[in-house]
């Protein structure tokens, strides 16, 4: 078997020096009720590189590939073009097969990398610094309302009703075993986000305002104001960002005064992949980090002088701390984190500029080209690469439709707030600098065939 | 995982390597290169990338154009490949050789695994497309899930959580909610061994329990009579590790679960060191409600560095039903469904006796996707039989290097049985002055990363060697032989281990001045704002 060295002459060799018969003997702790005693049925036995690759390339063809069709969904993850060199600079063996860096003296190549990563993102996060990484936006986003709670002392977080639906169902799951208060909303199929009600809703009961930015239909807000009620109150104001080419093209969050921003790098490096593994962005004000989650990489001297770097501030974390960590996450999303610093570094802020502003552009033009269908409205007047439009109809069905005829139209509202009539008409869309003028036509006429 | 600083060293110390070899201009030793940051040798307005062409006008941006600079330095594509290429060749890697790291089952990652991951029909698909568009990926973590279910002997699995800390929260949460929807949500404690990985209490007590320790029995197993006795009605859970962080079965689990369950409560098995028994042992048989799979340790998918994981969770029958959403399910006609939020109910009351009560949701979307076709691809590669050889090949490493090293180092479990996939020594009998820390750095100037070292806490100054199955008999004899000569040299007093490594890109780092005065971002010299 192609990834077991021992022969059977080396299994042989090595069981005499042990003294033991046969391997049988070497799991002679296992109690005899509990011993399989030959492979286990109902599984096929192993199989050869061709025969694995046949079986899942059929499972493969079974997908309909973002490439290969017009394409417009967004919605926390994003179709981006990620340039050829970051794929392969990831599959060096000393990145894909290294360990977390707990020996730095031979993983320097890792904690360089995270500095570099912890730096890139906290600049384009607008916080004075920024962790190693978390396992995505979601979960980044709970762990900073957790922290909130560690740092205020209160109990209410206040979650905006653009908030991504999925990170609020993280919250709510998460807050019923820690005494979390959450106030969650629905989004309104409208110009405007929340922002005033939020303002409205802080009370001094609360430890965190939660707002996505952009939101969930793409709508774009100042959020200093936000900033200013929540600090008025002793609050913190938590930004999520779960389209980070955004920063490109407008203020950041921490420009506009929020204590901890968080965000879903997949856009860069990463690619959409089903949905995972993501990599989540985590930044804070540097009065907090004491109480950050995650691994957090600092620089150092070593014996020569020379400069080098650590994991540092375990304290916070569970293997040290045990009960008493900041956060039970053990792991962060090294490799994906690694995706994104490389295609950062060739971006570079000019290119991210460029990028960002191809985006911006492409949306422009293809929200106005969908607005001039009848029977389709656009909701948003400020966004940044993702709209929403009004359709004359139910949008999911409309989805299911243009589905079968090729074309994956965007999100409907109905899929992420399901039963929820005032939504049901609204259908988001995202546009990349991977999306062409023939896609948005062609998704404008067949929409206007559908909506006839 | 290491300790910080507990020898005490500091950088004053010196005890320089190469002296009287020459100084070079550049500072680098031939192949050892040295690798500024990329803020150092970046600019602003470099960019490896081209864009099309064309205008960018118009704007709906609001007020909220960015104005300020932002600080990302950028860099031509040969300057990128160049720099993370150069940085690379500071890490060790399981490409490069025996990693030995305790727990962690540093395997070969297959290059299949890599390839089948970037098919364009896993890759560039995008979660939230209609599930009609993406049945193959829906087959593929149902595929996953049967076989998690066949190899452990269980009911149900959850497949969202991200990493094996994250599975063990599942776990936890699977149990609470067991034991609410019994009307016993006042049992508040979780019974945990000394010896168990940190994780362990930290998912506990985040779930609102309250953590107790079980003491171990001098052979190295969780004391049986001691967890027996603590047994309550205010009893939730036991957390068990099998095997076990000192590497060895817990014999007793099956009795351990059986009283755990008369008295009501559930058994938790992490499963980090799944590798020993895959194929040959279901934790099933052994009474297990719930435990959580590293994909990233058993079943192949790279380490990358820390992340990402993959921590699904097999359940028992009175766990599945709370395990969170979302889920797949396969029904008669082929067709593979994804029960979301939305069809929870209704699809558990038709297929489900409508006994499914989910707990909620971890994250946003399905889980680690390309872990998923990762580990598949690498569980059709083995097969039932070649995993069953896995876990022999394992065993069969690990006793290897333990009588290969027990008149070496001290190997306090050793006089009492074999081991399982993995090998632990203590430092008793090292002289005054050397400890486990120093043998682990002397094995960095032998090529090789250190084992585990001070993990677990219930053996002083532990070394654990988890070699796997994928080392030649010519591999292992080699890294015995290295770390046999470390350790006659900390035996015979041998200075200068104290100051190792001293062939490494870098030398001991002063840890404690990283954590008294965190740097944790670059900081440019301070210039005036560019301003648009």
């Amino acid at each position: 078997m192609r990834y077991l060295p021992l022969t059977t002459d080396d299994r042989q060799a090595m069981l005499a020096t042990i003294g033991a018969k046969t391997i049988d003997d070497l799991f002679a702790d296992v109690p005899e009720a509990a011993r399989l005693s030959g492979p286990i049925e109902g599984l096929p036995n192993h199989a050869s590189e061709l025969a694995v690759e046949r079986h899942m390339a059929r499972l493969a063809a079974k997908n309909t590939v973002a490439g290969d069709v017009p394409f417009f969904l967004g919605c926390g993850a994003y179709r981006h073009h990620v340039p050829a060199s970051v794929d392969h600079l990831i599959q060096r063996g000393e990145y894909l097969t290294a360990y977390t860096p707990y020996q730095p003296e031979i993983a320097q190549g890792t904690l360089q990398m995270l500095f570099e990563f912890q730096t890139q993102v906290a600049r384009l996060l607008g916080t004075d610094v920024a962790n190693a990484s978390m396992y995505d936006g979601s979960t980044a986003c709970w762990e900073a309302v957790t922290m909130a709670r560690r740092v205020t002392r209160k109990a209410k977080a206040i979650l905006s009703g653009g908030l991504h639906p999925h990170y609020v169902s993280v919250a709510k799951t998460m807050a019923k075993y820690t005494g979390d208060v959450l106030e969650t909303s629905l989004p309104t199929l409208g110009a405007d986000t929340d922002i005033d009600a939020l303002i409205a809703a802080i009370d001094d009961d609360t430890s965190c305002v939660v707002v996505q930015y952009p939101d969930i239909l793409g709508r774009i807000a100042d959020l200093k104001p936000l900033a200013d009620a929540a600090h008025a109150k002793k609050a913190l104001l938590i930004a999520v960002v779960t389209e980070p080419v955004a920063l490109g093209a407008i203020r950041s969050p921490g420009e506009m005064d929020a204590d901890i921003v968080v965000g879903e790098g997949q856009s860069l490096g990463v690619g959409l992949q089903f949905g995972g593994p993501y990599v989540g962005l985590f930044g804070c004000k540097e009065k907090y980090v004491r109480q950050m989650p995650g691994r957090l990489c600092g620089e150092t001297v070593d014996a020569d002088g020379k400069r080098g770097f650590v994991l540092t501030l375990s304290t916070r974390e569970q293997h040290i701390r045990r009960e008493k960590a900041t956060s039970n996450i053990c792991t962060n999303s090294g490799l994906c984190a690694l995706a994104f610093s490389i295609h950062m570094t060739l971006l570079g802020e000019a290119g991210l500029r460029r990028l960002a502003a191809l985006n911006h552009a492409g949306a422009c033009r293809a929200a106005d080209r969908l607005a001039k269908v009848p029977g389709v409205e656009l909701v948003t007047p400020t966004f940044f690469n993702e709209f929403t439009l009004k359709l004359s109809k139910e949008a999911r069905p409309i989805v299911r439709e243009l589905a079968d005829r090729g074309i994956l139209a965007g999100v409907s509202l109905g899929r992420l707030y399901p039963g929820e009539g005032d939504l049901a008409n609204g259908l988001v869309v995202a546009v990349t600098e991977t999306t062409t003028a023939e896609d948005v036509e062609t998704l404008a006429t067949a929409l206007q065939e559908v909506l006839a | 995982m290491s300790a910080i600083n507990q020898s005490g060293w500091r950088p004053e110390m010196g005890g320089g390597s190469g002296e009287g070899a020459p100084a070079t201009f550049t500072g680098n030793r031939a192949l050892m290169l040295e690798e500024p940051t990329i803020f150092e040798i970046g600019s602003t307005d470099t960019t490896g990338v081209d864009f099309a062409d064309g205008d960018v006008a118009g704007s709906r941006l609001g007020d909220l154009t960015r104005k300020s600079a932002i600080g990302l330095p950028g860099l031509s594509e040969p300057e990128t490949v160049r720099h993370y290429t150069r940085l690379s060749r500071q890490n060790y890697a399981i490409d490069l050789g025996l990693f030995p790291l305790g727990s962690c089952t540093m395997k070969h990652n297959p290059r299949l695994n890599e390839r089948v991951a970037r098919m364009p029909g896993f890759a560039d698909v995008h979660p939230l497309q209609p599930v009609d568009t993406v049945q193959g990926a829906l087959g593929v973590i149902n595929e996953l899930a049967m076989w998690l279910i066949k190899l452990t002997g269980m009911h149900g699995v959850a497949m969202s959580p991200k990493a094996g800390a994250h599975g063990e929260l599942c776990g936890i949460l699977c149990i609470k909610a067991a034991l609410e929807a019994r009307g016993e949500g006042h049992r508040k404690v979780i019974l945990v061994p000394e010896s168990a990985h940190g994780t362990n209490p930290a998912t506990a007590a985040f779930a609102g329990f309250a953590v107790e320790d079980i003491p171990a029995t001098p052979d190295g197993r969780v004391d049986t009579a001691a967890l027996k006795a603590r047994l309550g009605p205010d009893v939730a859970a036991v957390m068990i590790t099998n095997p076990n962080t000192c590497g060895l079965f817990e014999r007793d689990l099956k009795d351990i679960s059986d009283a755990v369950h008369a008295a009501g409560g559930y058994v938790y098995c992490d499963g980090a060191n799944f590798n020993a028994i895959v194929g040959r042992v279901r934790p099933g048989d052994l009474g297990v409600d719930a435990m959580h799979i590293n994909l990233h340790k058993t079943f192949s998918t790279p380490h990358g560095g820390g992340g990402p994981g993959s921590g699904p969770v097999v359940l028992s029958e009175a766990l599945s039903p709370y395990g969170p959403l979302p889920y797949t399910a396969r029904t008669e006609d082929g067709h593979v469904h994804l029960i979301e939020e939305e069809r929870a109910e209704e699809f558990s009351n038709e297929h489900f006796g409508g006994k499914l009560d989910s707990f909620g949701r971890m994250v946003a979307f399905h889980g680690q996707m390309g872990m998923f076709t990762r580990a598949l691809t690498y569980i059709l590669s083995h097969g039932a039989d070649g995993l069953k050889q896995v876990a022999e090949d394992a065993v069969l490493n690990a006793n290897y290097v333990l009588r290969s090293l027990e008149g070496t180092l001290d190997a306090p479990f050793a006089g009492s049985g074999p081991c399982m996939h993995e090998a632990i020594f203590s430092d008793a009998g090292l002289p005054q002055g050397f400890s486990t820390l120093d043998i682990a750095k002397g094995l960095i100037d032998e090529g090789y990363h250190p084992m585990t070292v001070y993990f677990p806490l219930v053996v002083h100054g532990a070394m654990l060697v988890e070699p796997t199955e994928t080392e030649s008999r010519a591999a292992l004899d080699q890294f015995i032989g290295a770390l046999r000569s470390v350790a006659e040299r900390a035996k015979a007093g041998d200075a200068a281990l104290k100051s190792a490594p001293h062939y490494a890109p870098r030398r001991r780092l002063d840890e404690t001045l990283a954590a008294r005065k965190p740097v944790l971002v670059w900081k440019d010299a301070p210039v005036a704002e560019a301003a648009e």
